[in-house]
């Protein structure tokens, strides 16, 4: 296992690299000169060639690689040029909302999924199968952004004044009081990485109101949630819902299955602890992979939703040519989704033995 | 059983034999797949669409039609059929933001989102079987070099790294790449190509030392005669499968590049600007909304379903 692990991490070293680079490269590609959008009207001649030297850009490319490269190994991610503030400070605001829509995205699509898919399969063929996979169909093929809409429609407009009328956009109602950690934990100022970490937490706004029995933005929280999360998690609700099916069907059809049925096993015992559990493995890989789904998705929803999190950010900044800002957000997600494959395959060869030795 | 009972039955069996070719046989399989038919079935009334738009759409995709009397902007679809006062001009799916009849434009997006996703995955899949072949057939360094860039490819979001690519090469002074759409559709295809540079690497690991390609190298045939006429047949179906699926993809995410406004542009009816345009307008006029919605939703489909079907006909473990 030990080994697995070891030649799993040396293999994610280049791609980092790669990463890296290819961000760095196109980073610089983008349009347009980022002293002008920065500045605007006040963009002098003389005043650019101070901006230039201040950011390093009248250096030669490689030169800035490096440099790039030693602000990273120190933690830093560079100042967005048109916020004049740290990236890192920007993350800290908009990441914590992003996590939180992928998490309950994640959440609605492995419950329903892995519900419909373990239903479809243990009444193959009948009514119930058709019509969840027909969903499943569906699902995949229906537009994040389509979908969005639609639900905005339908829960904001369409079923307003009855108690199914859901807020399409925003994090909270207007007016509702929501409390920072710190403050609601009377923990007084806190300064350096405990502060940033007690900040970090209080901007995933249903979660730091959990903890901190704040009732009312909890449930207003969760209500401004659920269409953005399930807009975003159908896609991969249905994948997992056609794994699922296909899982359960595979693993009914081996040998201790019918072993378990042949020493007695009531039926309900053998599909649920004797499938299920096994027909759960791939199903794993599934969750982990659509990861990278969720993370495209979240540009289009939070930007439809109106959620202050990475992805609107990351499309903000592309047409402000803010390119730090761009650069790290780009590198931050796809570091982020190296980090969380590595950890599926790690879990996987955990749970299957077979896999470390290939 | 009587014999006169068994006498047809066995003469249809002569004849399928007779009949039968590897071809034929695959195209069978395919057909008795329920979702390949759906699939087939959606896809031919799309085409059908996108070659008579003309003929189908009552106005031109771009045409303004103020002087039509009774025309408002914004109005919802009337039908007269549907009790829709015959007063008032006929608009099956109502009329969008700058007075233009919604379904030509349906109708007349059928052509851009089709031609949108075979040219992009076409693309892809050239490019990609080709990395795909040469790092599998010469492997080593090679093979490790690229498909370590392959690796880095998918490391992104694929819509993230799409966003990334189509603003870079906005600087790049390329005259095709002049047309957002065709930026957009570039951006897609590269990011779909590690996809098929995987499919494409393990068939020719598979196929490389099987014992017809050792005959053919001991004739003497070239290292590109070898993996044209010998390993990429072989290696066709699994292209073909991802490559059908991949069209789905293609046409959601370069509709998405449109919604975000990065893609295609007005006065083009592509369905994903259509919807992106009038996103402000969607508690007013959801129909604007809804009708590109569905076509787009129903291309993907179709080819979902075909390549799920094609798959599962191909694959021989799924006969039970």
């Amino acid at each position: 296992m030990l080994q697995f692990l070891f030649r799993r991490l040396l293999l994610a070293v280049p791609v980092l690299f790669g990463i890296i680079f290819l961000v760095f490269a196109l980073a610089r590609l983008l349009p347009g000169d980022p002293c002008i959008a920065a500045l605007g009207e006040r963009a002098t001649e003389a005043i650019c060639a101070a901006f230039n030297e201040r950011y390093g850009l009248n250096e030669p490319i490689p030169v800035q690689f490096l440099a790039y490269l030693g602000q990273l190994a120190s933690g830093d991610l560079g100042n967005s040029i048109r916020q004049g503030r740290p990236v890192a400070e920007i993350l800290l605001e908009r990441l914590p909302v992003t996590l939180e829509l992928t998490f309950f995205a994640l959440l609605f699509a492995t419950i329903v999924g892995v519900t419909l898919g373990r239903l479809s399969a243990m009444r193959r063929n009948s009514p119930l199968d058709v019509f969840t996979m027909f969903i499943a169909n569906l699902g995949v093929s229906i537009p994040v952004f389509v979908l969005g809409l639609l639900f905005a429609y339908v829960f904001a407009v369409g079923l307003r004044g009855t108690p199914f009328a859901l807020p399409p956009s925003g994090l909270l109602s207007a007016g509702v009081p929501h409390q920072h950690l710190a403050l609601a934990w009377g923990l007084g100022e806190v300064e350096g990485f405990a502060g940033s970490a007690l900040t970090f937490l209080s901007n995933m706004t249903i979660l730091s109101s959990l903890i901190s029995a704040q009732w009312e933005p909890f449930i207003d929280g969760i209500r401004h949630i659920i269409l953005p999360a399930v807009a975003l998690g159908t896609i991969p609700m249905a994948i997992i819902a056609r794994m699922t099916r296909s899982s359960m069907l595979d693993v009914l059809g081996l040998d201790y299955i019918r072993t378990a049925r042949a020493k007695g096993a009531p039926e309900r015992v053998v599909r649920s602890r004797h499938a299920f559990r096994n027909a759960l493995l791939p199903v794993v890989t599934v969750v982990g992979l659509s990861l990278g789904a969720l993370l495209s998705g979240a540009v289009l929803t939070e930007s439809i939703f109106l959620l202050p999190g990475v992805g609107r950010t990351l499309f903000e900044a592309i047409t402000g040519r803010d390119y730090i800002v761009v650069q790290a957000l780009t590198l931050v997600t796809a570091v982020g989704y190296v980090v969380i494959n590595l950890i599926v395959d790690i879990s996987y060869a955990y749970l299957d033995p077979r896999i470390r030795l290939r | 059983m009587t014999a006169t009972e068994l006498t047809p039955s066995l003469r249809q069996q002569e004849a399928a034999a007779a009949a039968s070719s590897p071809l034929k046989d695959t195209l069978r399989s395919i057909l008795r797949q329920r979702s390949a038919v759906i699939g087939l079935a959606i896809l031919a009334v799309l085409l059908l669409t996108a070659v008579f738009a003309d003929l189908i759409a009552p106005y031109g995709p771009a045409e303004t039609l103020f002087n039509v009397e009774g025309a408002q902007r914004l109005s919802a679809p009337c039908i007269h059929a549907l009790g829709c006062p015959e007063t008032q001009p006929q608009f099956l799916m109502g009329l969008d933001q700058n007075n233009r009849d919604l379904f030509s434009r349906v109708v007349h997006g059928s052509r851009v989102s089709l031609q949108v996703g075979v040219v992009t995955v076409s693309f892809a899949i050239v490019v990609g079987t080709l990395i795909g072949a040469v790092a599998g057939y010469v492997g080593g360094w090679t093979d490790n070099v690229l498909m370590r860039m392959m690796d880095v490819l998918l490391a992104f979001p694929a819509l993230v790294l799409a966003i990334f690519l189509v603003t870079a090469f906005d600087t790049l002074e390329v005259p095709f790449l002049e047309n957002p759409l065709f930026r957009a559709m570039l951006a897609i295809g590269i990011v779909a190509i590690p996809v098929y540079a995987r499919v494409m690497r393990s068939s020719v690991l598979s196929i490389r030392e099987r014992d017809f390609v050792t005959a053919s190298r001991a004739m003497g045939e070239s290292g590109a005669g070898i993996l044209l006429r010998r390993i990429l047949p072989n290696a066709l179906t699994p292209l073909v499968v991802q490559g059908t699926l991949g069209i789905a993809t293609a046409i959601l995410e370069v509709a998405a590049l449109s919604f975000l406004g990065i893609g295609a542009q007005e006065p083009t009816p592509e369905w994903g600007s259509m919807i992106g345009a009038v996103r402000n307008q969607v508690f007013s006029a959801p129909h604007l909304i809804l009708f590109p919605g569905g076509a787009l939703a129903l291309s993907v489909l179709a080819f979902n379903l075909l390549g799920d079907g094609i798959r599962d006909a191909m694959d021989p473990r799924l006969n039970r």
